[in-house]
């Protein structure tokens, strides 16, 4: 099957200070796909996806070098407006972090900064993204409590509706079950599953199961290094090199 | 005795200790008030509240002490509040670490503990002598404003330090700016406490007296500084005066130094009934303090 390149990573190395977090990582992101982000704590794979809508920059000494491409654009050329991409490239938390405000507020803060003042417009924007989230049945009756009530599941779908309401193209999840049970799991995973027909997902994870259930493909990363990357159903059943084959089976991680 | 019986008993001797000690504290502090209350109750009385200072002592009361009070509270709000927010934002948010605030951090910190009678001899020398403000509600707001300046400004400093990151970065990944996080999400999570801050700063300035006497603030007032809003019956109705600010006051503790260091010993029972009304405001502002603290304890 023939997919569009959305994202190509080329040669990225990054650093905090003069510590070398990642290593010449090339890597191509397909678009209206699920790619995981796989491997152990410290491997740099939060690095790597953070690099993608330049969260890091809020890091003091950190430092990129190579090149993000998204679109063909140069994301840390001058030209590009941190805001605009930020908008596009959409992004969900390890720990679900909804404002401490109702679920109505937290979902219309994304377009209520863009200046948007028409109440109906947002309302729509509200129910359909807490719609797209699988939220709004669960939710609708009581829109201005705050999302802090929520259950973590809960909050962390408030999190992607979020995301969802200011029409990103991409939506990063940076081990968005880590902090969850596996019925809240279960639900977070079936809905990145659906969310994959319109929008390219990439999710980080340091779990191989999540990685085989949600993922079109995976890229392992060991230790700042791109160990290995392709198709998910190749990756898990013949891994090429030894080190994947060995954190798949758990012999390490 | 073995080691572990030893330990216990010493546990328990602490314990009777910090007990002893602490209601020590509280023992002679409660003795103060009591004393306090008991020698000036009966001159809490609505005539004590609306009269000016006289030379008979059961005439006299605190009207332009508490007017005055509550002017220089105003000034020193109006001033203080916007310029120590506005420092605690910038340092906490949006300065580089480096050597120049490192080294303004490390003065914001000292200038906390400087005694206050240092910051009235500084408004002497600079809004009295240099700027001609003589002693005005505006200069004596000025020296209490730059009195709690520090302190505004290292609470501020210390609620925006307490939202978590997980807040910024949420709202940064939904393509907010700098100021728009600060301005819909960090404030908002952290006014609690900045709030809590500015009161308790304020409740110290209530009962600033050094500093107001090095600029000479009087200690006899008969009059009331000139009212901010004026109405009449003709047109334009409203009218707005700052004549106010410029005014000669007295504040309540300066009014209680004035009548505790008289020999007649019914200035003595004013200057209680002064101290219960000072303390009774300096208590609720910190009640309210308390109260917005606890109210903020969130979660996140």
């Amino acid at each position: 099957m023939d997919r569009d390149v959305i994202i190509q990573i080329e040669k990225a190395d990054s650093f905090y200070g003069t510590k070398q977090i990642l290593k010449n990582i090339t890597l191509n992101i397909y678009a209206k796909a699920v790619t995981s982000l796989m491997g152990p704590s410290g491997c740099g794979k939060s690095t790597l996806i953070r690099c993608l809508n330049r969260m890091n920059d809020l890091v003091p000494r950190f430092r990129l070098e190579g090149k993000i491409l998204y679109k063909g654009l140069d994301l840390y050329s001058r030209d590009v407006d941190i805001t605009d991409l930020r908008r596009e490239i959409g992004m969900v938390f390890q720990k679900p972090n909804p404002f401490p405000k109702s679920i109505y507020e937290n979902v219309a803060y994304g377009i209520r900064i863009q200046g948007v003042t028409n109440g109906e417009f947002i309302d729509g924007i509200v129910e359909e993204s807490l719609k797209k989230a699988a939220l709004w049945e669960e939710v609708k009756d009581r829109l201005h409590e705050s999302a802090l009530s929520l259950s973590g599941g809960q909050q962390q779908r408030i999190c992607i509706a979020r995301a969802l309401a200011v029409k990103p193209q991409v939506i990063l999840f940076d081990e968005p079950c880590s902090a969850l049970d596996p019925m809240a799991t279960a639900k977070i995973e079936e809905l990145i599953t659906e969310l994959k027909k319109n929008y390219t997902i990439i999710v980080v994870t340091h779990n191989t199961a999540q990685a085989a259930r949600v993922s079109d493909f995976t890229a392992f990363l060991y230790l700042g290094d791109l160990i290995e990357v392709g198709p998910t159903g190749k990756i898990f059943t013949v891994p090429q090199d030894k080190r994947t084959e060995e954190y798949l089976t758990g012999k390490f991680g | 005795m073995s080691k572990r019986k030893l330990d216990k008993r010493m546990d328990s001797v602490f314990k009777a200790v910090g007990l002893a000690v602490t209601l020590f504290g509280l023992l002679v502090l409660a003795a103060l008030l009591i004393d306090v209350v008991m020698d000036g109750y009966q001159r809490i009385s609505w005539d004590f509240f609306t009269s000016y200072p006289s030379r008979k002592p059961e005439q006299a009361g605190i009207l332009s002490a508490w007017v005055g009070t509550l002017w220089i509270m105003l000034t020193t709000a109006l001033l203080a509040i916007p310029l120590g927010v506005g420092s605690g934002i910038y340092l906490e948010e949006y300065a580089r670490r480096n050597k120049l605030t490192d080294f303004i951090e490390i003065n914001i910190a000292n200038l906390a503990g400087v005694p206050s009678v240092i910051y009235g001899i500084l408004g002497l020398g600079l809004f009295i002598r240099l700027m001609h403000l003589d002693r005005s509600v505006l200069a004596g707001g000025l020296i209490l404003a730059l009195l709690i300046l520090p302190v505004i400004i290292l609470t501020t400093r210390e609620a925006l330090r307490a939202v978590p990151s997980s807040i910024r970065e949420a709202s940064y990944a939904l393509g907010a700016t700098q100021w728009q996080t600060i301005r819909h999400q960090v404030l908002p999570a952290g006014f609690g406490n900045i709030l809590t801050g500015i009161i308790l700063a304020m409740s110290r300035a209530i009962g600033e007296t050094a500093p107001l006497i090095t600029i000479g603030a009087l200690t006899y007032i008969p009059f009331l500084p000139a009212n901010p809003v004026a109405f009449s019956p003709e047109s334009p109705y409203i009218h707005l005066s700052a004549q106010g600010f410029l005014d000669p006051f007295t504040v309540l503790p300066i009014q209680i130094f004035n009548w505790v260091s008289r020999p007649q010993k019914g200035f003595l029972t004013d200057a209680a009934a002064g101290i219960i009304v000072l303390l009774t405001i300096t208590l609720l502002m910190n009640g309210a303090a308390i109260f917005l603290r606890y109210k903020n304890q969130k979660r996140w």
